[in-house]
């Protein structure tokens, strides 16, 4: 069999991309992955990390909110080691009219959303952080959910079926026959070296970039790239989720994940040329601040770790004459129908919380093209690392007496840790104090995970997440690259680029500790290390 | 309390400047936290030329030979970089090419020393080079301790056994004529770095490592120790919290842990450093001086202070507190005529009195002639 030959191709390494990915090869098929960068760089890896439980949709787009509580409850299941059940609170602040929340809980009840009234004194004491001035709250089922993980967990899956990854590799064009696209001509962004690779169906599933894929496949869609800017606070202040109980709006939305708490978003239109290099500006930084304190009054005085800014590929309704669109928010574009070209469809639109649906949306219709009779098996079987108890009881399994380093490998990895336990001490010694990761856990992912850069890894690892903001880590876990890829210069230049995307994300909050840390990591690297 | 001068802070400039006045009989007081640059010292003083006698000895007392000498020293991450005036063990080669053949040697488990970085900078310079991994049983303890392999850590362990260590590199040392060692030795015995390289048959050269750095906090006890030495009262883990001001004058400071006890002096010197010391912070609005807010020099359109390249000069680094030429602080406009600011709390990259340990020991020079010339003019 031809080694560059596929079933279905897949672009674009995000968590559709890969749930699409893990489905399709679930269902026997042979698939290839490539994303120009790394896993979850583009909105999937640029969000809240909130898995809805549709409450926030309930009253404007019940269709949207009886999806995400049906997507919220497998998702439970199946990757519950990316998943943390922290439920979510709805507030009702004195600015707000109390009336919305009769409204509200019957439309999540009609959503299949359990959403129960409690009393403003019971909302504090369940989550102390909150408001104190508030005057009603509503409990529903949200969750915080680890993207990079989650994405990371069903690439994995994927791969244990026999499907290939290749990132940093960029698409230059498709291989088009006629009416047929047969193909993909690829660039590796490291090396330069340019491959082609054919399949029966090509899946779009490069998010916002996916409107150059569909133009290289000869047709149009329109997207409206929204920007939403949130900042990252130092630590978890919360532990529910907080919402605001009125209509959706700015910065109402503050998610507990891990070590720190996620304020956002924002929402501005803005035009395609700026998603590769979205800025988060000062009046975003204001508006996230003075909304978010409203949420949890501490966050006024907590350390910002990090502003940072996504970009939602959101689908123009006018340009897409197919009126397909199985429910609003998700798009499945066969191009066939649509434009005449065949072996090509887009998935698009939709969010995080849907990415399961989305992707077996996208597979129903790659294996209705290729003829393949197979169901879909994603809402059931969990993901590599999932469904064996919390995570102290899976490291209690696998260590004897687990440090707090082996239990938060488990919280990151879950029961796929068992993988890291190993008889070279030296493993154990920490790379990360900040997330307390181990060099076997370093090594695991740029062994397992297809992590070939400093970022990578802090995407599979949370190395140079925490408060030092990859300080020292870097150049440590730098030292494990090396090793493993041979090449000093490109690890060197690696180090560099880690610290200016570090850079890029503190100097908008760019005081206090941030600006303390910044001038310190400033002058190690600079008047010590010598970068 | 009553002193001659009482200095805020216990970094290289506070250090210096406390001997200098102990040393012309003026009773001093330097308050520390414990926590300023010479944590991250590199060793080199970058930005000084040739130094002064005054200098040299000053250092030369306290146990901390200097040497001066032009040339490039090598960056822990392979690279090289101008250097004139270090303390006695960074080595300073006339050029990058050092030597024919080199064996780099770190220890099982260390992360905080980039072996194959200098081995790959050593390599481009035309350097043969071979990295030697060496594990001691003694080092057992630190490598089971996760977070244990540091370098003062290191240091506490390695420097009572030098000599095994000198053992142990003599027998992995084939034909070359250098061997690379990371920062730490000499922590707690400052003669250490030198016995290893009379003991070694070959050049021997030290790298540095991640922070804490071996030789800045082995600078910052010998200069403890000597304005001790020398009668100083050196008040560690305490922090100025107020000031009493008449005027112009500055009349005493209140410490956290002297309740409410004010500390007078004739003299004041604020040397608290830069914002890694905490002697400036910034909030969104502005960079200020916590102790006095004393009047500092910022841009006040925040989008100003940074440069989106890290690789960058930041302009936020040049931030600091207003002098006068002699280094009087200003504040609220007005010049006050006992109180001086030096080191990084002026900024860390400063136009006339360059930056790092060169902005330390230069603007601690020109505080202490100006105390004593004003004090000679009563």
């Amino acid at each position: 069999m031809n080694p560059r030959e596929f079933d279905v191709i897949i672009i674009g390494g995000g968590i559709t991309g890969a749930g699409t990915q893990r489905d399709c090869a679930l269902r026997g098929l042979r698939t290839l992955l490539i994303d120009r960068s790394d896993i979850a760089t583009g909105a999937t890896g640029r969000n809240h990390g909130l898995l809805h439980s549709g409450a926030r949709y309930a009253v404007n787009d019940p269709e949207s909110a009886e999806e995400c509580i049906r997507e919220n409850k497998i998702l439970r299941r199946i990757a519950s080691h990316c998943i943390d059940r922290t439920d979510g609170l709805f507030i009702t602040l004195p600015e707000d009219d109390l009336d919305y929340q009769k409204n509200f809980v019957e439309a999540c009840n009609r959503a299949g959303i359990a959403a129960s009234i409690i009393d403003p004194q019971e909302a504090k004491r369940l989550e102390p952080s909150v408001n104190p001035d508030l005057i009603g709250a509503v409990r529903v089922p949200d969750c915080s959910v680890d993207p990079f993980r989650l994405c990371a967990a069903n690439m994995l899956d994927a791969k244990l079926h026999g499907a290939q990854v290749r990132l940093h590799t960029e698409v230059v064009g498709l291989v088009k026959e006629g009416d047929r696209i047969k193909g993909v001509r690829t660039r590796s962004r490291m090396g330069g070296a340019e491959q082609t690779f054919y399949a029966s169906v090509v899946v779009n599933a490069a998010g916002i970039w996916g409107q150059e894929i569909v133009r290289m496949a000869g047709a149009q869609i329109g997207m409206f790239p929204a920007k939403g800017a949130l900042l990252i606070f130092s630590h978890r202040v919360n532990n529910m989720v907080i919402n605001r109980c009125r209509k959706p709006s700015n910065a109402d939305i503050l998610v507990p994940g891990d070590t720190v708490c996620i304020i956002g978003t924002t929402s501005s239109r803005i035009p395609l040329e700026e998603c590769e290099n979205v800025a988060v500006t000062p009046d975003e930084v204001n508006l996230l601040i003075t909304e978010g304190s409203k949420l949890a009054p501490s966050l006024s005085s907590t350390r910002i770790l990090r502003a940072y800014a996504g970009v939602r590929p959101l689908v123009s309704a006018d340009d897409d004459p197919s009126g397909r669109n199985i429910t609003r928010g998700i798009v499945c574009l066969d191009h066939e129908e649509r434009d005449g070209i065949k072996g090509f469809i887009t998935i698009t639109g939709g969010k995080l919380t849907s990415y399961r649906l989305m992707a077996e949306m996208a597979t129903d219709l790659v294996c209705r093209k290729l003829g393949v009779k197979k169901n879909c098996q994603t809402a059931i079987r969990p993901l590599p690392g999932s469904g064996e108890g919390s995570y102290e009881d899976v490291a209690k399994k696998i260590w004897e007496t687990p440090s707090t380093a082996q239990k938060a490998a488990v919280a990151r990895m879950g029961s796929r840790a068992f993988r890291m336990r190993s008889s070279d001490r030296f493993d154990e010694a920490l790379i990360c104090k900040c997330e307390e990761v181990s060099v076997g856990e370093i090594n695991a992912a740029i062994e397992r995970m297809d992590a070939s850069t400093l970022t990578d890894l802090r995407r599979r690892t949370r190395i140079g997440m925490g408060p030092c903001q990859g300080e020292f880590c870097a150049c440590r876990a730098a030292g494990l690259l090396a090793k493993s890829h041979g090449c000093i210069d490109r690890e060197r230049d690696d180090l560099a680029a880690f610290l200016q995307e570090r850079w890029k994300g503190n100097f908008p909050i760019g005081w206090g500790d941030t600006l303390r840390e910044a001038e310190y990591t400033q002058w190690v690297y600079k008047h010590v290390l010598g970068l | 309390m009553k002193f001659d001068t009482v200095i805020i802070g216990g970094g290289l400039a506070g250090l210096v400047a406390g001997i200098s006045l102990q040393k012309e009989g003026r009773n001093t007081a330097i308050i520390s936290t414990g926590q300023n640059a010479l944590h991250f010292f590199s060793g080199s003083f970058e930005s000084i030329g040739k130094p002064s006698d005054r200098l040299v000895t000053l250092f030369a007392e306290a146990g901390i030979p200097l040497h001066y000498k032009e040339g490039v020293r090598l960056m822990p991450l392979g690279t090289f970089r101008p250097s004139a005036l270090a303390l006695e063990d960074i080595d300073i080669f006339p050029e990058p090419r050092f030597a024919g053949k080199v064996l780099v040697v770190n220890f099982m488990g260390y992360h905080d020393f980039f072996a194959p970085f200098l081995a790959e900078g050593l390599e481009k310079q035309g350097i043969e080079c071979r990295v030697r991994l060496l594990n001691l049983p003694e080092l057992e303890a630190l490598q089971l301790s996760q977070s244990g392999m540091r370098s003062s850590q290191m240091a506490r362990i390695l420097d009572p056994i030098w000599e095994k260590v000198v053992q142990e590199v003599r027998l992995i040392l084939r034909d070359e004529d250098c061997v690379v060692l990371p920062q730490v030795f000499g922590m707690y015995d400052p003669s250490v770095p030198g016995l290893i390289r009379e003991e070694l048959p070959v050049r021997v050269a030290f790298a540095g490592t991640l922070p804490p750095s071996v030789p800045g906090m082995r600078t910052q006890q010998l200069l403890g120790r000597r304005f001790e030495k020398l009668g100083g009262r050196l008040l560690k883990g305490d922090n100025v919290l107020n000031a009493r001001i008449d005027g112009n004058r500055v009349l005493s400071v209140g410490t956290k842990n002297l309740d409410r006890h004010q500390i007078q002096a004739r003299n004041f010197i604020l040397a608290s450093g830069g914002y890694f010391s905490k002697g400036l912070k910034s909030n969104p609005f502005g960079i200020y001086e916590p102790v006095l807010g004393l009047d500092v020099e910022f841009d006040s359109d925040r989008n100003a202070w940074y440069d989106a390249s890290f690789a960058a000069d930041q302009p936020y680094m040049s931030y600091g507190v207003r002098t006068d030429a002699q280094l009087h602080a200003i504040r609220q406009g007005v010049t006050l005529e006992n109180f001086y600011a030096i080191g990084s709390v002026l900024g860390a990259t400063h136009p006339e009195l360059g930056f790092g340990g060169g902005l330390a020991i230069r603007s601690a020079f020109t505080a202490v002639d100006s105390i004593l010339q004003s004090a000679s003019e009563l």
